[in-house]
């Protein structure tokens, strides 16, 4: 059966088969996962979404990673020093090697910096960084063109490719190192990255199979998991079923409706992570003139209760929101938490002059987040409260960015992940006064613009000294808070659920993507 | 018979073409393919050069034209998904769903034809009553909590405590209702063994029939009932007959008359409503293939619509068309072998 195997398995496969059929951990065990999805392409650069940084963290390795806690963990950069105020020396891990057998160097980095910054999912992340340079084979400086305080958080985002397996051309005379979204590139179907597992065999929709790399550098770990099968499940209520009849032994996306079936279920952990994904609306002040008005805006938000919708809606399953910024980010200010209060909405309704309300209509996915479009209707009953007639509209997620992009609706419902897992990110896409040129609030469904708030974070962003940063971030969350740019909702959580014999507590976490190479399964 | 394969042959042409015209037509509806190529902070500039890039751009016609100037030379597109021609990943996807598709119709013979003629010769029997009352739930429970159904009895395992543990006859009743569960639950399974390099077939093994078992059932269930009633209501109108009367007056012995004479005029019908019922089977691959995960076609379709992968959307809705024409050809020719008074050439007998 020669198509089905990716040519990554002929290729890479042939030289390495031999000796990672024969793991060198003492316990070899088989993980059999059942994920929501599998990852779209085995090109790392093609597309910036969960289930690539899933795939990242499996076949590559960071040079730093996110702990549970948001702090940096050295992965393949050991040492890190701020220079100047636009440079970055790091130090490399030695004796790193490839699944192709080469071996990690500095120019690796560089190269793939370079490839990052070619990237149309990435390029814009990348932007504040102007050049990196190998400066021996075990250090390299990132020089940034302004000062710019994210440069970790961006370290996060590089995982060094083998510049050597992906240079040169194809048999096609195709570039090797070419970048081709939905296309059929090498690079998207041949893998050699640092990272504690190998592909197999790939059947894309069907099932992924890992062997882990026999010299990977990280001995430390006390991770045994030295076979991977990943089915993609997509439907929530089979892959919870897979995981009860003992079909699979992971699972991610357990949904809040069988939280309770999986929790009482013998032999099976579940575990909820907080997440970082704020849910909520924006106000369309294009089209209703009330939403310019601050007080209308701070009456809608006062209308909807989020603890409410967290508790019974949701079940326990989110975190009622009162800011952007989940604990644990920069700018997350403890002070500003929901304020539901009716009462003092229908007060400003009517100082504002709408006492009695008006129209609107709304849209919000039925298939994105979380239990969406019950909560779009919850709000539309709610709002119902302080007049705001609400007529809503539900669709899938293919039909809802084209209708979204059209900012034809009086309220619209987003989540939002801050790719820098930073404050200043959900300001830059969701708040900011739209600038075409820019991009600035590519997001900003309903052109909400503060200058003030734009300027506070676009300061905070060359700003070095984190300790200042984060109280000039915190600042302009409360002024948001104030001014009501963005309806939050809450941040909804992770929950995954393994076999009791699979440890998975310690390597899940808010980011979503769980470090196999660390997991302990104890048989 | 030349003449009518020819025939069917520009049926299918032209069903392919009108499926095609209308999914075109839709293709703006079905979603943006960029948006889900890209991730949520790509500029927008980015986008519409990848929106140029696919041709997504271009006007109705020049998309249209394009795409059927391809097609003719047997290239229907790209996958943005799969990232492989679209015909490719469908051909791939194929013999998952043809064995389901197959083992399902089995079981439906295996059990309709017997119940169907039982039930028209003992009508008011008990067991009919049985088989009929069990039918019509059959007919009105959705396919796929049938299938939620059954991997919650046989893959997950019920526990039942309703009777009195603490008596004999209570754990005994508890234990008899309680099911093990250890049926796979999703998949084709490790026991797929592979035929002519190409095909991956279910049948071979232990492992891989254990695998089709569930989806199968859950498959036929919809089909089952509707078979049984249909063989009966025929049977009983046949058996009603003046030659089935003549048969008994002479003599001939009722096993006979029953599953000789009666049985082979009750299956002209069936035949005709089971090639298209075989057609629309396909159509429910995709809801019981969602549950079960099964790596076929159904699924390969429901993912493609969620992830608006419209080359993979528009080759899948043609391929169904000409199955459709196919399976119908087919009856055609069977109905013809099995009653000869029928011509096949479609011009006036």
């Amino acid at each position: 059966m020669t198509f089905k195997k990716t040519l990554l398995a002929s290729v890479i496969g042939a030289t390495l088969t031999g000796t990672a059929l024969l793991p060198s951990i003492a316990s070899a065990e088989t993980l059999r996962i059942g994920y929501s999805a599998d990852p779209e392409t085995l090109d790392i650069h093609e597309q910036l979404s969960g289930g690539m940084l899933r795939f990242s963290h499996l076949a590559f390795d960071p040079l730093v990673r996110w702990t549970k806690d948001f702090e940096f963990e050295p992965r393949l950069a050991t040492e890190w020093e701020q220079v100047d105020e636009t440079t970055m020396r790091m130090t490399l891990r030695e004796g790193v090697t490839f699944h192709s057998g080469n071996e990690f160097t500095a120019d690796d980095v560089v190269w793939t910096i370079e490839r990052l910054k070619r990237s149309p999912d990435y390029r814009a992340i990348f932007e504040p960084v102007e050049s990196a340079q190998a400066i021996d084979d075990t250090t390299i400086e990132i020089k940034t063109s302004e000062p710019y305080p994210l440069l970790l958080n961006l370290a996060t985002y590089i995982f060094p490719m083998d510049s050597a397996f992906y240079s040169g051309e194809t048999e096609d005379g195709d570039d090797k190192g070419e970048i081709e979204k939905s296309g059929d590139s090498y690079a998207s179907r041949n893998v050699s990255g640092t990272g504690p597992f190998i592909i197999t065999d790939r059947r894309q929709g069907v099932r992924v199979e890992f062997e882990r790399f026999e010299d990977y550098w990280d001995t430390e770990t006390e991770g045994n998991v030295s076979r991977i099968e990943l089915t993609p499940i997509s439907e929530n209520a089979s892959r919870v079923a897979a995981l009860l009849s003992g079909d699979v032994d992971f699972i991610d996306a357990v949904p809040p409706n069988d939280l309770e079936r999986v929790r009482e279920a013998d032999d099976v952990n579940l575990v909820e992570v907080d997440g970082t994904r704020i849910i909520g609306f924006q106000m369309n002040e294009e089209r209703v003139e009330a939403f310019q008005d601050a007080r209308v805006r701070q009456a809608v938000d006062l209308a909807i209760n989020q603890e409410g919708i967290a508790d019974r809606l949701m079940r326990g399953f989110a975190n009622p929101a009162g800011q952007f910024s989940p604990e644990g980010y920069s700018g997350h200010n403890p002070d500003l938490t929901p304020r539901y209060d009716v009462e003092r909405a229908n007060e400003l309704m009517a100082e504002a002059g709408y006492e009695d309300g008006f129209a609107i209509d709304m849209i919000a996915p039925n298939n994105r987040y979380v239990n969406d479009a019950q909560i779009a209707q919850a709000v539309a009953n709610m709002l119902a409260r302080i007049n705001i007639d609400v007529s809503l509209r539900t669709m899938p997620l293919a039909q809802y960015w084209p209708e979204y992009d059209t900012r034809e609706s009086d309220m619209a419902m987003i989540g939002w992940h801050a790719d820098t897992e930073d404050t200043a990110n959900f300001f830059q896409y969701l708040s900011f006064c739209i600038d075409e040129e820019t991009g600035a609030g590519q997001y900003n469904y309903g052109s909400y613009c503060n200058e003030e708030i734009d300027q506070l974070v676009t300061e905070a962003d060359s700003e070095t000294d984190l300790e200042k940063r984060n109280e000039m971030l915190r600042e302009a969350e409360a002024m948001l808070y104030e001014d009501v740019g963005y309806i939050t909702l809450h941040w909804q959580n992770l929950a995954y659920a393994a076999a009791e014999e699979v440890e998975i507590e310690p390597v899940v976490n808010a980011l979503d993507f769980p470090y196999l190479g660390d997991l302990v399964i104890d048989r | 018979m030349i003449a009518f394969l020819v025939k069917r042959l520009m049926h299918a042409v032209l069903v392919m073409f009108v499926i095609s015209l209308l999914a075109f037509a839709i293709q703006d509806n079905l979603g943006d393919p960029i948006q889900q190529m890209v991730g949520q902070s790509v500029p927008e500039s980015e986008r519409e050069e990848l929106r140029e890039r696919f041709g997504l751009n271009d006007p109705f016609l020049v998309q249209y034209t394009r795409f059927a100037k391809n097609a003719l030379q047997g290239d229907f597109g790209y996958s943005y998904f799969y990232r492989e021609p679209a015909l490719d990943v469908i051909a791939r996807h194929l013999p998952a769903t043809l064995e389901l598709v197959f083992a399902s119709t089995f079981i439906i013979v295996l059990f309709s034809v017997p119940i169907g003629v039982y039930s028209a010769i003992k009508p008011r029997s008990p067991i009919s009553r049985f088989f009929m009352g069990i039918s019509i739930i059959g007919i009105s429970i959705p396919v796929f909590l049938t299938a939620i159904v059954l991997i919650q009895i046989f893959s997950i395992g019920l526990t039942i405590t309703f009777f009195p543990e603490g008596t004999a006859w209570g754990s005994w009743l508890n234990s008899f209702f309680s099911t093990q569960g250890n049926m796979p639950s999703f998949g084709r399974g490790g026991g797929t063994v592979e035929m002519f390099g190409y095909w991956e077939t279910n049948f071979a093994s232990w492992n891989g029939l254990r695998n089709i078992v569930l989806p199968a059932v859950s498959l036929a269930s919809i089909m089952l009932p509707l078979f049984i009633r249909l063989i009966r209501a025929e049977m009983m109108e046949v058996l009603q007959s003046d030659y089935v009367k003549y048969a008994r007056a002479k003599g001939i012995s009722m096993r006979r008359v029953y599953f000789v004479h009666a049985l082979k005029n009750t299956m002209l019908p069936v035949i005709t409503v089971g090639g298209v019922q075989i057609g629309t089977m396909v159509a429910y691959t995709i809801l019981t293939e969602t549950v079960f995960q099964w790596p076929g076609m159904g699924l390969m379709f429901l993912d493609a619509i969620n992830r608006a992968d419209i080359p993979l959307i528009i080759t899948y809705l043609m391929i169904v068309g000409v199955i459709f024409v196919i399976t119908n050809t087919l009856v055609d020719l069977i109905y013809g072998l099995v009653n000869p008074t029928v011509k096949l050439t479609g011009k006036p007998a």
